[in-house]
């Protein structure tokens, strides 16, 4: 590899001869320990920039939720010339389409979902367009359903699995932005066809698709350049400074959102990467503090105008409109020096600098071992903004190192080096039922699952109930599973995330994200059934459909093992079940308990449960306890969430959990807490 | 031995310093207007805990209170004072703070067999958060049913004992909001040596639902609630009085 002038003033290392931007970053980066004093406001330009924002965002509000679509292009790298806010105002540029707030369409995901999302908006695909993609060129939902058994769909239509990524962009790709600004699309290029070449010449499956693919992501490398050129730049070279290195960047991020509309397009970790150029340029007095900050917020400020063409259904299981343009933020490094650089305080400092918003989910990878300054920045600002998500840096370091990045909420992953197929979730709640009923739903009546017996009697009996439990996970394991290696063998078909991937090392790691809704629904039932008595109550048709429960049993939430250990073993059972399957292309299996959003829809589909809850109660979130089941406070709800083993839910675990300011602490105005001082006074 | 528990919040956080597994004992023989939790009156019943399996929840959740540790409340703890030393006693082996919070009404100098009980208490005790009702006598009678000379003795008892003291004090309105008493109550704390914070709660009426769920008439029925800012205001008069009693007493 070349070495590029641009790196001049940078420490060397492995990083100048191979693609690899944590090399750069451990040899360049300065630690930061001290506070925030040294940041700076917005500017003059930011806040102008902002108040337009802000003016697009009330009349898209006024006109329904979108303000403009594009109904006849397809949304490509190149699709779409510039488009600007105030050319002249705006240190970092770029938008999805030619205007700000006019939403591309992406059809590879599936033509209906498109359509639907146009005509739930007010607008209409372009016929040629719909022509095109039902005659000459499959999507990734045709593919999908043209090979979807007849039970797959049952348990589709019956809620069994949900949310299934086989209609809509599967997201949780998080390609290595960095990559761009470091070395250049030039280098990048010249990278990936060493590797086409590196595969040899004996043609098996996986070594013509894996030449095909690096064909595509070189094709989508060179698109990426052109797409830049539309604004004026060439990014075919490394980044000379921190504009540039956060412009760079920024476009490898754009690139992705042009092509895929996924369920979650995160950023990664890009701050401590853009920290070194600053360092640079503020030691070269190339740019003030101010400048750089404003550098970032016109960054951050571009990552909340990222948008895309959604139905209404969707926003309904994801709660809103969300692109989950995740940031992690800070964490340790494996030598033992904080990742807080000066860069991840100007991240946080957005929301001083354009208000608090939900996106980019600015994500706090927290490390007991943080410096001071940072966490009282990190407190101070959730306090303000409510808007930090924080995730366990000392849990999920030694399992992926110091350069992985949360894609969406929870999923972690290696930058550049691993990926997700992210596989929906399973309901285990309904799981439950079905057991009880041999496969019948509860709420259809029709046989979804085998015809297994079903539960007799007049009592429910606890080994009965999850010998019969087990079975029915067995069958849910491969029915799901099967549904999901089909969906990413047609998305890496027919939907293929290029340029994601092109910011990818040749040989990825695939985890395969499988997950479970209802958790707490199914302890509380089974520690119903054994400590309690459940008596099922049938309809005319014999099936189970409501439960009468006499005497009290212990409530997942309240630290209480004789339930968490249920729960505990549920997650493990059920993670086995799922690492027995065949997996799509070596995936590595995974689990997660985290439907943060769509728990209205699970209960809506879900019948009554043999813990109480009634058909239609809404499930709780993640891995939560069931509303108002937990009654010892917080810490021993957190506790028996604690307990659910990682390594068997490892694509995360979730705990929604609100507390109002009051009950955090003292208020430090009425408190006086050090009175020595007070005295003094 | 037995103890009786009204309820156990695992996550408390104004209860003492940190995060705190408080108790909250059943049985008080005050009757405060403006008690929050008239349902930990009566004496026995609850949940019937041992010393050993509060502990052992406490072992299990022990990462949380790091920088805090155990607060028994109530209900007022020291009427099951037996069982509270015990609870303490195996807190203090095992290193972790221990934090009374009372109101101090049990306490009574001249019953020796007493006596002992609370030095053997304060052994073990890091922290007590004393409640002062009221500073004047009959107010104090009027407002809780109990004399507080023995309250104020606790105080200085403590003090002897050099327990480190946080003084709470809730403000309601023309009952302890009034100026005369806030300073006399500073000026009372003002003398204790082991004085380390200063706590003004503003009144609230959410205890009321409390009342009417038990059938009970709320005794403040129509008192309008305090905010931030007069709690603001009166801790500063209760720290003049302080900074009165101190200047005094170094001169």
């Amino acid at each position: 590899m070349m070495k590029s002038e641009a790196w001049n003033g940078f420490n060397g290392g492995n990083w100048e001869r191979f693609i690899d931007v944590r090399d750069f970053i451990q040899k360049n980066y300065t630690p930061y320990e001290g506070d925030d004093t040294f940041l700076s406001g917005p500017t003059q330009n930011t806040k102008d920039l902002w108040a337009q924002v802000m003016d697009l965002t009330k009349k898209e509000r006024e006109a329904g939720g979108v303000l403009d679509m594009d109904t006849k292009v397809v949304s490509t790298l190149t699709s779409h010339g510039a488009g600007y806010l105030d050319k002249d105002k705006e240190t970092i540029v770029g938008f999805q389409t030619d205007a700000p707030f006019k939403r591309g369409m992406n059809v590879y995901g599936g033509l209906r979902m498109a359509m639907k999302a146009c005509e739930d908006n007010g607008y209409k695909v372009d016929d040629e367009i719909v022509e095109f993609f039902s005659k000459h060129r499959k999507t990734h939902n045709e593919g999908v359903f043209d090979v979807y058994d007849a039970e797959i769909r049952r348990c589709r239509t019956n809620h069994i699995v949900t949310g299934l990524p086989d209609a809509y962009g599967r997201g949780r790709i998080i390609g290595d932005y960095r990559r761009v600004a470091l070395y250049g699309t030039d280098l990048l290029i010249e990278d990936k066809l060493a590797q086409k070449e590196s595969f040899g010449t004996v043609y098996t499956d996986d070594v013509i698709r894996g030449k095909e693919e690096i064909s595509e992501q070189i094709k989508a490398l060179k698109e990426l350049t052109k797409m830049a050129s539309f604004y004026g730049f060439d990014i075919s070279k490394p980044a000379t400074n921190v504009q540039e290195a956060i412009q760079w960047t920024y476009f490898g991020y754009l690139g992705a959102v042009k092509e895929q509309n996924g369920a979650a397009m995160s950023l990664g970790r890009t701050a401590t990467f853009l920290d070194c150029y600053a360092e640079r340029d503020l030691a070269a007095g190339k740019f003030t503090e101010e400048q750089i900050q404003e550098f970032v917020d016109h960054f951050v400020m571009k990552l909340r105008c990222v948008k895309f063409a959604r139905t209404p259904e969707y926003n309904q299981i994801f709660a809103g409109d969300p692109v989950w343009v995740t940031e992690s933020l800070g964490g340790m490094g494996v030598d033992g020096r904080t990742l807080v650089s000066k860069m991840s305080f100007r991240y946080l400092n957005t929301l001083n600098n354009l208000g608090t918003a939900p996106e980019p989910n600015l994500t706090v990878l927290w490390s007991t071992k943080a410096p001071t300054g940072w966490k009282q920045f990190c407190a101070k600002m959730s306090i303000k903004s409510s808007s930090i998500q924080y995730e366990n840096d000392d849990m999920m370091r030694p399992l992926h190192g110091d350069d992985y990045g949360i894609a969406c909420c929870v999923s972690s992953m290696v930058i550049g080096k691993e990926m997700q197929f992210f596989g929906a979730r399973a309901n285990l709640a309904k799981c439950l039922l079905y057991a009880i009923n041999g496969g019948v739903d509860e709420c259809t009546g029709v046989q979804v699952g085998p015809k297994y017996r079903p539960v007799e009697g007049d009592v429910l009996d606890y080994d009965d109930v999850m010998a019969k439990f087990d079975d029915m996970m067995e069958w849910l394991a491969k029915v799901y599973v099967s549904a999901l290696n089909i969906i990413h063998y047609m998305h890496d078909k027919y939907a293929y995330e290029r340029i994601q991937m092109a910011l990818h090392d040749r040989d990825v790691k695939r985890y395969f994200a499988t997950g479970v809704a209802g958790l707490s629904i199914v302890a509380d039932s089974l520690s119903a059934i054994k400590y309690a008595k459940v008596k099922p109550v049938r309809n005319e048709q014999g099936v189970v459909v409501s439960y009468e429960t006499e005497g009290d049993f212990p409530k997942y939430g309240n630290n209480d093992d004789r339930v968490d250990e249920i729960a505990t073993s549920i997650v493990t059972t059920f993670m086995d079940k799922i690492r027995k399957q065949h997996v799509y292309r070596n995936g590595v299996p995974t689990q997660s308990i985290l439907t943060i959003t769509s728990n209205v829809t699970y209960g809506k589909n879900t019948g009554d449960t043999p813990c109480g809850r009634k058909h239609g109660a809404p499930f709780a979130p993640g891995a939560n306890p069931l509303h108002k089941r937990d009654t010892h406070g917080a810490v021993a709800s957190l506790a028996s969430v604690a307990k659910i083993p990682f390594k068997d839910a490892q694509d995360g675990i979730s705990n929604t959990f609100s507390i109002i300011p009051g009950a955090l602490g003292k208020e430090d105005q009425v408190f006086a807490g050090d009175i020595d001082i007070d005295l003094s006074k | 031995m037995i103890g009786h528990i009204h309820s156990i919040e695992t996550c408390g956080t104004v209860d003492g310093p940190g995060m705190r597994y408080v108790v909250f004992f059943k049985g008080c023989p005050m009757r405060c207007k403006y008690c929050h939790n008239p349902d930990t009156w009566e004496p026995g019943g609850g949940e019937e805990h041992t010393v050993e399996d509060l502990m052992a929840q406490y072992d299990t959740l022990k990462p949380f209170y790091k920088n805090g540790g155990i607060t028994a409340t109530g209900g007022e703890p020291l009427m099951q004072i037996d069982f509270l030393i015990e609870l303490f006693e195996a807190a203090h082996a095992k290193g972790i703070h221990t934090c009374l919070d009372t109101s101090g009404v049990i306490f009574h100098r001249d019953n020796p067999e007493l006596l002992a009980k609370f030095d053997r208490l304060m052994k073990v005790t890091d922290l007590v958060m004393l409640d002062i009702k009221h500073i004047d006598p009959e107010e104090h009678m009027e407002l809780c049913k109990q004399p507080n000379d023995n309250i104020l003795d606790f105080a200085k008892y403590l003090d002897e004992q050099g327990v480190d003291i946080w003084i709470r004090h809730v403000l309601v309105k023309d009952i302890t909001y009034v100026d005369k008493y806030l300073d006399a109550v500073g000026y009372f704390i003002g003398g204790l040596k082991h004085l380390r914070a200063l706590d003004v709660l503003p009144y609230h009426s959410m205890g009321e639902a409390k009342y009417e769920k038990l059938g009970m008439e709320y005794p403040l029925k129509g008192m309008e609630p305090l905010t931030s800012n007069d709690a603001i205001k009166a801790k500063q008069v209760i720290i003049n009085g302080i900074k009165r009693r101190r200047a005094e007493e170094e001169a």
